[in-house]
């Protein structure tokens, strides 16, 4: 069968599961919207976590972010699942003891204030918003790359999809399609990846794989390494940026991962707090499957790429390959325009080298080379996979309903946890306490409906700083949100006065640094510093300085509140009670 | 009565911190130890293919991640029954 035909069945059939789920899972009260009725199986709820986690950014771009930055990429794989490990033995358990409907919430009640729980709110807003503006990228990049739709036919589609279940559903709605999207993701991520692993290693378990030899007997990871020295670049296995950067970046990402709202709320839809302790631990399994595939299917398709435009010897003239010869893969991704080759020094065939190596410059310019010939995008990496392993055509197209699934379960959790801290935390919480429950479901629809055209309008007219911001999300989730949650739960004695500084200082330092390196509010040219290595605060760039925000939050908040007043008994109490499962 | 049930409320929040601080530890010395800062040292060793460091950054820490949380769900299961805390 012809493959846009196949692509449009198998994406069609994603679909109609999906909303044939939303219908049976219609929400009757805002316990089942908010929070799914706080009936979801750990494990299931293992599974829509990591459909909720792992967005399309996961899914594509992961893989060839790996192979291009090789061991440095590492800051990624163990950021994004170590914040799961702070997570389950920090927030997780505690948090769904408090057993309530949104994360400002426990920080308005916690620290009995509706300041406190407002400035949660703006917290949670900015970052969720930021990161669903990918999604709904993502959603309209895969129909018009895929599917031969326009980028806004694709992207209505995506909001119509995730308008009618999100609005009928609302958490239980999401739970469930999030499920069936975890199941559609896995399954078009690890078949070509153990394809492919067992075309060039003979292993077909991808993470053995990435340890194996290829074709001469020689181990596939110091293959590449050294022949990444022969083109110019580093090594594959080396750190070429600092230490201190990739410490501070890790532990950024971490802390944020544990502080992102619509992660933290997913745990509340548990049955009881060791269910919340279990379902964490089910969560990284479910993640890991795909992220300790991720490194093995970056580095052998990136071998794969390699070894294709480079067959023979490096520095002959025939080692490299001609262009009348190149595969088919090859010329259908040139057709996307993710891949590109210019002829510049006219011999008819492909050099891929580090031609911003200055040391490298001679050796080029002795073997006739006049610069690097291919540029080639990160996301053909996990997307022409299934085409370089020669598997049939419904693994391609099941690739693409994989990434879709994975912008999709991302952009509803996300619009979830914006439309209920609209409704619950600023509406009910503190505009209108007297709603009833069915106004408040109302309001909650309506406010997911809102999100939606929000998120949708914003895809259609990406503000420019939009790829900046999704690094600033982790950064004021871990200078924020974490921080407050943490000291609420594990001292007695931290009182409202006290988490608002921490929250305002955190926010406040780790904003400013960003600014003064990407612009004021990311307005072009209004930067103080040039964003380079030598200007950041002991070699810290923005990304990474979420860390040094939380520390900032922690140490303001401790101060502050030992300055002023305890809290009341009553809120020690509370603290007292959540840190139990079940009163003796 | 009521001092003695504060005083085993006391006493299992000890315990629940000694555990979080001991896998905290073995959180942090795998990742930022083992996968960051002795990753350069690491990498003159190589097991299954693999330089160490690079495979703790990859791999293994990942894996170490999975155990930890595993192994504080089973021994917060035990202290929750311990202190007579557990969810029916």
């Amino acid at each position: 069968m012809d493959l846009s035909l196949t692509t449009y069945l198998i994406v069609g059939a994603t679909f109609v599961l999906y909303i044939g789920i939303a219908i049976w899972a219609k929400a009757g009260s805002t316990g089942e919207f908010y929070v799914a009725g706080k009936g979801v199986h750990p494990i299931a709820n293992g599974m829509a976590t990591a459909a909720d986690w792992m967005s399309a950014a996961s899914f594509i771009s992961m893989a060839g972010l790996i192979a291009f930055l090789g061991y440095d990429a590492s800051v990624y794989l163990m950021g994004w699942t170590g914040g799961y490990v702070l997570l389950a033995l920090l927030l997780a358990p505690y948090l769904r003891k408090f057993g309530k409907f949104t994360v400002p919430e426990f920080i308005g009640d916690r620290f009995y204030s509706k300041t406190a729980r407002v400035i949660a709110v703006i917290a949670l807003i900015v970052a969720s918003i930021t990161y669903v503006i990918g999604q709904m990228k993502g959603i309209g990049v895969a129909f018009s790359r895929f599917l031969e739709t326009s980028y806004e036919l694709g992207l209505f589609i995506g909001m119509a999809i995730v308008f009618f279940y999100a609005v009928i559903g609302g958490m239980k709605g999401i739970t469930y399609t999030q499920i069936a999207q975890y199941c559609v993701m896995i399954f078009a991520y690890t078949i070509p990846a153990i394809f492919i692993s067992l075309a060039i290693t003979g292993n077909p378990l991808p993470q053995l794989g990435l340890g194996g030899t290829v074709g001469d007997g020689q181990y596939l990871l110091n293959t590449l390494d050294n022949i990444l020295v022969d083109l110019g670049f580093s090594q594959y296995t080396v750190m070429k940026g600092t230490t201190l950067n990739m410490f501070f970046l890790t532990m950024s990402l971490m802390i944020g991962t544990a502080g992102l709202p619509h992660v933290i709320v997913r745990f509340f839809t548990v049955p009881r707090v060791r269910d919340a302790r279990l379902s964490a631990g089910w969560t990284l399994i479910f993640i890991a499957i795909l992220y300790t595939t991720a490194p093995a299917v970056g580095a052998m398709s990136f071998f794969n790429l390699i070894n294709t435009v480079q067959p023979g010897e490096i520095g002959a003239e025939e080692g490299n390959l001609a262009y009348e010869n190149v595969p088919g893969w090859f010329s259908r991704w040139e057709e996307t325009g993710l891949l590109t080759w210019e002829d510049k020094n006219d011999d008819g065939r492909i050099q891929y080298y580090n031609s911003d190596n200055p040391a490298f410059e001679s050796t080029a310019e002795s073997y006739g080379w006049n610069g690097n010939e291919l540029t080639v995008d990160r996301d053909i990496m996990v997307m022409a996979n299934p085409e370089i392993a020669q598997l049939p055509n419904w693994v391609i197209a099941l690739t693409v309903a994989g990434g879709l699934a994975a912008a999709l379960s991302t952009a509803a959790g996300l619009l979830m946890a914006i439309s209920s801290s609209i409704s619950h935390d600023l509406i009910k919480g503190v505009i209108n306490p007297q709603i009833g429950e069915k106004s408040e479901l109302l309001a909650a629809r309506i406010a997911m409906g809102m999100a939606v055209l929000v998120a949708g309008y914003l895809g259609l007219n990406p503000p420019g700083f939009a790829a900046q911001v999704v690094a600033l999300a982790f950064g004021l989730a871990a200078s924020s949100l974490f921080p407050v949650l943490m000291l609420g739960i594990f001292n007695r004695r931290m009182n409202s006065a006290g988490a608002i500084a921490g929250m305002l200082s955190g926010l406040g330092f780790t904003l400013v640094y960003v600014f003064i390196f990407k612009g004021w509010f990311f307005i072009p040219g209004t930067n103080l510093l040039p964003d380079n290595p030598q200007n950041w605060l002991f070699g810290i760039g923005p990304q990474a300085i979420g860390a040094i925000g939380a520390v900032i939050n922690v140490i303001v908040a401790t101060l502050v509140s030992r300055a002023t007043a305890p809290p009341p008994k009553d809120i020690q109490e509370l603290v007292e009670s959540i840190r139990v499962p079940r009163a003796a | 009565m009521a001092s003695n049930q504060e005083q085993a409320a006391m006493a299992y929040w000890k315990e629940n911190v000694r555990l979080l601080i001991t896998l905290l530890i073995i959180w942090f010395a795998v990742s930022f130890g083992l996968g960051i800062i002795l990753a350069p040292l690491l990498n003159n060793i190589m097991i299954a293919g693999y330089p160490l460091g690079f495979w703790f950054a990859q791999q293994g820490a990942i894996y170490t991640f999975i155990v930890l949380i595993f192994v504080y769900v089973f021994k917060m299961n035990a202290l929750d029954r311990k202190y007579d805390v557990y969810e029916k």
